[in-house]
């Protein structure tokens, strides 16, 4: 049979797009809020419009939640915890959790392509990575819920009651696993507050755990803007708060619970170092450099947005990072070749924006690929700053964009001390052959997660948090369930 | 109309994902509590316990290579296929001797066993892996691995929790398991061994034989490819026979002679060795 075909005259390797279907996703015009176990009209009556980020076409109007609305929510949570989640068995919490990972499984396909909808993230990586570590973490925590004993020798589990939990568009199942998952292992039900751009893949989520039959009330999803969340995490009958955005809005939080027994996690921002050694793979390296800037167009609290490299090789990694650059596709998400998709919002592009331009006023030198960009849709093109010194506004603020500054040191000292030199502490990367000069680097850099020639790497069985003003608590691994438990002294 | 002739099955032995009748060509009736014969089932011979450590043997390296949290799935497959054979299960426990009703809570109970180890496959070493402080500029990591290969001497009964509640615990961790089924009441192990052929376990990671435990349960001891071997369900005889047979390669033993409801991490545990690594942190 094949030896038949004739041979093609020529080989066409010019790109040819591979667009993802979104057929598969049924969306609805109009959301309410998922409350006891219903989709229900908002009594504040307003909805808002949620926009693909990569066209601006409107996709759904979503209900904007009151106070009101967030006390409705709260109330079915408490009412969920009182009559039963919280003494359900173990075992029963484990299974509804299982059934949840597998639904999210049999469904992984919908939820990436509208994620990626909704967020402007490449459908590769929401395909790829988001949805099945979603799954992976819900499996995982439904494993801890019926073992709670044996998670931290001596304390008696048991759970604080309704989390209110705020999370942000950058990985918007992703964060709303990492905030479920834990807290229903552990026995308390919860009202989360997806963020304002990207509100549509936790309506679909609330969906799938109705169909569950996860009892009413235990998950409650309320959508709308910073007041909603303000209204949630202020909330006198919510136990503990859990939120992971900006360190601005996490200190704001703080600040409002100050004086009030409610727990609190945050997972804040970030402006990790990524050192690269003379030593070091550096193929891979140029790899890892990459993945840690531009992974989900650098809305990543982790992303690797300060590159040092050791003086010896600098100006040879650069030029081959630049080369790097070149091949990157930006374009549409749903692009299944598409490496950096849409910015996920105006407002986010206009402070990228705002931050390149302060680069270079400050004096450091920019480079950008040449890239065409879709002419609708929120885009910038990826970005590298060398000649950065250590008191530019790029080196110091998180640009949450795929906007990388480049500096150089000579020493391990000297890298310890410069990738320190921030106020954020959420992650770091170190490449070196040297396995010694790995863990010597990992004692002293100050971040709550350090990759070793790797990076953006993650685990439902790993935990992740950060240092400083990153924030404090840890989410995944053993570790996660802790913020989710009554603790020695309550 | 004549009634419609029922096809009846044939019971056999369980090794490297096949269902071959035993190379002896030996069998023997398994009673009902009644004492009616409900099936003739292999009697496994000494050529059949080594075809199943070949096996096991074979199988566990790629076992143990998985993440946890693909074991974790696999186990977690295993109780859904429990679960949907749960009707041919809770009939076998009954002629067994149960009421329908206690054989039902068996099916039940060895679902939720079975989902409750399949949690631990990613996190028992989270509980007995740690970082060790020593006094010197080391990273120090203990971390457990898989023994091998296990032998288990599943209990007389119950007939399918007391093998789920065994089993479980040895394979969770990347062991691979040579089964010696109840001697009394083998229908259900043998069924469960279609589960596991449905349930994603590649070939070799559990072997299940029939037959006589105080002829097998020596052989087992005595391997010298075998790891450890889980006592729970001989008898006070057969259990000297194999802490004599043990010794020739230092084997693990577990389990007392009896079976007991435990549902515990430390049988995941006892079933590991722990790997200690050093390196060095230093420029």
């Amino acid at each position: 049979m094949a030896k038949n075909l004739p041979a093609p005259k020529s080989l066409d390797w010019a790109y040819a797009p591979s667009r993802e279907s979104t057929d598969i996703v049924k969306l609805e015009g109009r959301y309410g809020l998922f409350i006891d176990g219903k989709f229900r009209a908002p009594l504040s009556r307003k909805y808002f419009q949620t926009v693909n980020p990569a066209t601006e076409e409107p996709l759904a109007q979503v209900a904007s939640a009151n106070a009101a609305d967030v006390n409705r929510a709260v109330k079915a949570a408490r009412a969920a915890f009182d009559n039963g989640w919280g003494d359900l068995s173990g075992v029963e919490r484990a299974k509804f959790l299982f059934r949840i990972a597998r639904m999210i499984q049999e469904r992984s396909r919908e939820m990436a392509v509208l994620e990626t909808l909704d967020g402007g993230k490449p459908i590769r990586e929401s395909r790829d990575v988001d949805l099945p570590l979603v799954a992976a973490h819900f499996f995982y925590y439904a494993g801890w819920a019926d073992k709670l004993e044996y998670a931290f020798p001596g304390l008696k589990p048991e759970p604080l009651g309704v989390a209110g939990q705020v999370i942000p568009w950058n990985f918007p199942l992703m964060m709303l696993a990492w905030k479920i998952a834990p807290a229903l292992a552990a026995g308390n039900t919860v009202v989360l507050k997806p963020a304002e751009t990207t509100p549509l893949s936790a309506l679909l989520f609330a969906q799938l755990a109705s169909e569950a039959g996860l009892p009413p009330g235990v998950i409650n999803i309320i959508t709308g803007a910073g007041e909603t969340g303000a209204a949630l995490v202020e909330h006198p009958d919510v136990d503990k708060v859990a939120f992971t955005g900006s360190t601005a809005v996490g200190k704001r939080i703080a600040t409002s619970l100050a004086g009030t027994d409610k727990r609190l996690t945050l997972e804040l921002g970030g402006k990790a170092a990524h050192v690269i050694f003379d030593d070091a793979p550096i193929d891979q390296a140029i790899e890892g450099v990459i993945n840690g800037i531009f992974f989900n167009q650098g809305h990543v609290c982790c992303a690797g947005s300060r590159l040092f490299v050791q003086e010896t090789i600098h100006d040879r990694f650069v030029e081959k990072l630049k080369r790097r650059l070149n091949t990157l596709r930006v374009g549409d998400p749903l692009d299944k070749n598409t490496d950096v998709g849409a910015i996920n919002s105006a407002e986010q592009l206009a402070r990228i924006s705002e931050l390149v331009e302060a680069g270079q006023e400050e004096g450091a030198e920019m480079y950008q690929p040449a890239c065409e960009l879709p002419g609708n849709g929120f885009w910038f093109r990826p970005t590298l700053f060398t000649g950065v010194s250590q008191s530019h506004r790029i080196a110091q603020e998180e640009i949450f964009g795929p906007v990388l500054s480049i500096m150089s040191f000579r020493t391990p000292d000297e890298a310890v001390e410069k990738a320190n030199n921030t106020p954020y502490g959420l992650s770091a990367g170190v490449w070196t052959q040297k396995g010694s000069r790995i863990l010597w680097m990992a004692d002293r850099l100050q971040a709550g997660v350090v990759w070793a020639n790797t990076y953006n790497k993650f685990d439902p069985a790993s935990p992740f948090g950060g240092y400083k003003e990153s924030g404090f608590g840890r989410e995944g691994g053993r570790h996660g369930l802790l913020a989710y438990l009554k603790g020695v002294d309550e | 109309m004549t009634p419609r002739l029922e096809v009846k099955k044939t019971y056999k032995l369980y090794i490297n994902g096949e269902f071959p009748r035993s190379e002896s060509g030996r069998s023997y009736p398994a009673l009902s509590a009644d004492g009616d014969v409900l099936a003739r089932v292999a009697r496994g011979s000494r050529k059949d316990l080594r075809d199943a450590v070949r096996a096991a043997r074979t199988a566990q390296e790629k076992w143990a290579a998985k993440s946890g949290y693909n074991r974790g799935q696999i186990l977690y497959r295993i109780a859904e296929m429990i679960e949907d054979r749960a009707s041919a299960f809770a009939e076998q426990l009954a002629a067994g001797g149960l009421t329908s009703a206690r054989a039902r809570r068996e099916v039940g109970e060895s679902v939720d066993r079975m989902v409750w180890y399949a949690g631990w496959a990613d996190k028992f070493s989270q509980i007995f892996g740690n970082l060790n402080p020593v006094a010197g500029p080391f990273f120090n990591i203990s971390a457990p691995e898989p023994t091998g290969v296990v032998g288990i001497v599943a209990p007389e009964t119950p007939a399918l929790l007391g093998l789920v509640s065994r089993l479980a615990p040895v394979i969770v961790s990347g062991n691979a398991a040579v089964v010696v089924a109840s001697e009394s009441q083998p229908l259900p192990a043998i069924t469960f061994s279609e589960v596991l052929e449905s349930s994603d376990v590649p070939s070799g990671v559990v072997n299940i034989l029939t037959g006589s435990a105080e002829e097998l349960v020596p052989w087992l001891a005595d391997h010298m490819d075998v790891n450890a071997v889980d006592l729970a369900g001989a008898s006070a005889e057969v259990t000297l026979r194999a802490q004599e047979g043990a010794v020739h390669n230092v084997k693990r033993l577990v389990g007392k002679s009896g079976y007991s409801d435990a549902q515990s991490p430390y049988l995941i545990a006892a079933f590991t060795e722990t790997k200690t690594v050093w390196h060095p942190k230093g420029l």
